[in-house]
């Protein structure tokens, strides 16, 4: 079935973006708004059922695309991909012992605050948490754009993505102190 | 052929003839239908002038009474007398909780509910096509016609089960349905196209039986949903019942028969209604057997007695805030749409959270119809001023399969844009395994048991292989609707299974087609009389659509292309004078299949135009 992308085009492509992890929020909206304007399902409805299959498919693609650069744990995934790194790979998850040990001393700080109801610790928790997920790009972004050590930058992306993780679920604890 | 209608500046665009479009609220109290006359979107009133239709179907013994009919009959006829229906949409009567403040004679069939009528057994999804039939006739003596293409509403927060439930009884009530659009996406529309606004909104959505909040951010004619939230079984309604069983505790009365507990719900409403204007409102009914109920219901008690209602709408504002990364300060508006919004409590609740005073310069009645029928309109293809705008939408909910141990893998999160596809490879876990179940289920809980399932489908044929050499990739498709297809594929032989969600809780495809043959038995002619004239009009636009792509773009095609695509014109012009519409509709499609890949060609240098900022005029 033919899409109405270019499917060896990569995402950067896509979006007329340099490939490179820093990244200008601001560019990558506006490209994905022309490129949706262009190619939503709701230009088609008029159109005949394969049309309408086409215009899903690209929409899909474009979203998916705009995810993928969005994110700062796809976006990085995503280039070490195009350099041929597995940065997620699920045979070799290794993590430096003394990262895990924080996350795990984060976690129960994280259980504690929950059950003594305690938001305002539950808050600082995940202030923390967000200033190692910014520390994490920084160095992703020296080992990506300036030095090009792909493979160095695996651990990085894996860190970012276990604290992604553990702020989500912070996120979540938070949410149920409010109901 | 819209892929084709990407006109040269200048270039005259296709004419085409004005289309009747209608945008449908389909509310649990009260529905709308509206359409864009003159530039304007206006709800179409009945006769009277009245804009609203009650949904309340009614079965006499010898017809269907729908809207002020069937509601003047709610309290006598009340097991026949269907109200609030919405709440019944792809759900089990397990879902419903406590049944007994519905008088109705609840049948308990796998997926949906049914309710026992003098007409016979009925689904839910019947009962809504009554209402929808309703308001199609009033857009069709509006519009001076048949309708071309419809847009109905759903909350936001519908699970799958729900959106597939309202689709069937679009299409059970004959409307040709352009899309299903959320209520707080359609008033958004109403309202941001109307002001002019940029920022970030929220709508506060309580209707007569659903709640939704949403949060959109709006940009230069993009009306794109950061994330959404509510509860689809909480609304007006439960504030009606809150006064229903203060009256009874108040007036000490015993169990009460279906027409009294009507009469009294519908006492509690105008009490309710009454209280938005007023300190203190009169409860005065005399029940069947001659017992007077005489009280007031103040303000105060009202508010007391309703506390925890409002406060159940705020834990789905904040997951949907924190979802959207939206703190309350950084939203510029926030937009009441619902009746029940007009409640001064709801009201308060909104602006302390908020900490401004919410937005009310349109009616919240009917601001849902009036978005919708401006999406419709513009989905039809009718061309209006400033109607270069678009809206991304997202799932309400997450969607995933069963794994090992009744866990939940999440394949597409919630508040994902839609469409959306997105694939995850699975293995077998046995030698030899030729099989692989698939259960579909969405929710945001870890256990699949908390889940709702969606669907459960086998991938047979696998080859024996041993244990995890097979690459199972499943793949889950969201259209714009926020409908969803499932399909298994094991890479290696490409033995495939696919689904388009449905079974567990929407009626079955031998369902709807025994329905719409029971309404469709009479007009087997006329339908296809106007099946030609549609597919007429079809052929008609991608030939012309095909010529004009041609003059402009033929250098885009290799020779054997151009050629294909000229033996599939000339198909579609020789089966044009025909009165076979199935061939006629044949060869269309295949000029469409031998056209694809021309217009992909053309659409991709478009969106390269796009990006540079050099827009190729792109109208449809």
């Amino acid at each position: 079935m033919a899409t109405m992308i270019d499917p060896t085009r990569n995402h950067f492509e896509l979006f007329g973006l340099p490939q490179r992890y820093r990244h200008d929020g601001a560019a990558l909206e506006r490209a994905y708004r022309a490129l949706q304007s262009e190619v939503h399902p709701d230009r088609f409805a008029g159109g005949s059922e394969q049309q309408k299959r086409m215009a899903l498919q690209s929409s899909a693609h474009v979203n998916e695309a705009y995810r993928a650069l969005k994110d700062p744990v796809a976006r990085a995934s995503y280039l070490l991909g195009l350099h041929g790194v597995d940065a997620l790979d699920e045979t070799d998850t290794a993590l430096p012992l003394d990262f895990l040990e924080r996350q795990l001393d984060r976690r129960e700080v994280a259980e504690d605050a929950v059950a003594a109801r305690d938001a305002r610790a539950l808050a600082a928790l995940a202030g923390e948490i967000r200033a190692e997920i910014a520390d994490r790009e920084t160095v992703l972004a020296q080992r990506l754009d300036d030095e090009r050590a792909y493979a160095a930058a695996r651990t990085p992306v894996r860190e970012l993505q276990f604290l992604t993780k553990l702020a989500a679920d912070v996120d979540a604890l938070q949410a149920t102190l409010d109901d | 052929m819209a892929l084709f209608q990407i006109s040269e500046p200048g270039e005259a665009p296709l004419p085409h003839a004005w289309k009747r479009a209608i945008g449908i609220d389909l509310g649990t109290t009260n529905s709308l239908v509206a359409t864009v006359r003159n530039g304007f979107a206006v709800v179409l009133p009945d006769e009277e002038g009245r804009p609203l239709v009650p949904s309340i179907v009614r079965y006499r013994e010898d017809g269907v009474d729908v809207g002020y009919a069937a509601m003047a009959h709610q309290s006598d006829d009340p097991q026949n007398t269907i109200v609030s229906v919405k709440r019944m949409m792809g759900r089990g009567l397990a879902d419903l909780g406590d049944d007994r403040r519905f008088p109705y004679r609840f049948h308990d069939e796998p997926g949906m509910v049914r309710i026992g009528t003098r007409a016979g057994v009925k689904s839910p999804v019947e009962i809504s096509a009554e209402v929808l039939k309703a308001l199609r006739a009033r857009g069709e003596s509006s519009l001076g016609g048949p309708i071309d293409g419809a847009v109905v509403t759903v909350p936001a927060y519908f699970d799958e089960a729900q959106r597939q439930a309202t689709k069937d009884a679009a299409r059970l009530a004959g409307l040709p349905i352009l899309r299903l659009l959320n209520e707080p996406t359609a008033a958004a529309v109403a309202y941001g196209l109307d002001n002019g606004s940029e920022g970030t909104y929220a709508v506060y959505d309580l209707g007569g039986g659903t709640f939704d909040i949403s949060i959109l951010k709006l940009t230069r004619g993009v009306f794109e949903v950061l994330a959404t939230n509510g509860d689809s079984a909480l609304g007006g309604d439960d504030f009606d019942h809150r006064v229903f069983c203060w009256i009874i505790e108040a007036a000490r009365l015993p169990p009460l028969s279906p027409s009294d507990a009507r009469l009294l719900l519908v006492k509690s409403r105008e009490a309710k209604e009454m209280l938005t204007g007023h300190d203190a409102a009169p409860l005065l009914a005399t029940l069947a057997d001659g017992t007077k109920v005489d009280l007031t219901l103040t303000k105060a008690i009202f508010t007391e007695i309703t506390r925890n209602l409002v406060a159940k709408t705020l834990p789905p504002l904040k997951r949907a805030l924190r979802d959207a990364a939206v703190a309350p300060s950084d939203v510029k508006g926030v937009v009441l749409v619902g009746g029940a919004t007009r409640m001064p409590q709801i009201r308060r609740a909104v602006a302390e959270f908020f900490g401004q005073p919410p937005l009310t310069n349109l009616n919240p009645d009917e601001v849902v119809a009036l978005g919708a029928a401006i999406q419709a309109n513009k989905l039809a293809g009718n061309r209006e001023r400033n109607d270069d705008w678009l809206l991304l939408d997202v799932i309400p909910l997450s969607l995933g399969l069963e794994t090992m141990g009744g866990l939940a893998e999440r394949i597409i999160p919630r508040n994902s844009t839609i469409p959306v596809a997105r694939s995850q490879d699975f293995t077998t876990f046995k030698d030899g395994q030729t099989a692989m179940a698939i259960h579909v289920v969405q929710g945001e809980r870890e256990k699949v048991a908390d889940c709702r399932s969606l669907a459960r489908f086998e991938l047979r044929g696998i080859p024996p292989m041993a244990a995890g050499a097979a690459r199972i990739r499943v793949t889950f498709e969201v259209d714009a609707d926020g409908l969803l297809a499932v399909s298994a594929r094991e890479q290696e032989t490409g033995t495939e299974a696919a689904i388009t969600v449905k079974p567990s809780y929407g009626l079955t495809d031998t369902e709807i087609a025994r329905m719409l043959h029971e309404s469709f038995a009479h007009a087997e002619d006329d339908m296809k009389a106007r099946a030609l004239a549609e597919v007429e009009v079809d052929a008609d636009q991608i030939l012309a659509a095909t010529r004009n792509a041609l003059a402009v773009d033929a250098a885009l095609l290799a020779p054997d292309e151009a050629a294909q695509i000229a033996a599939a014109m000339a198909e579609v012009e020789a089966r044009r004078g025909g009165s076979d519409h199935l061939a006629l509709r044949a060869a269309v499609e295949a000029l469409n299949r031998a056209t694809a890949e021309f217009a992909g060609r053309r659409m991709d240098r478009s969106m390269a135009a796009a990006l540079t900022g050099k827009r190729v005029d792109a109208v449809l």
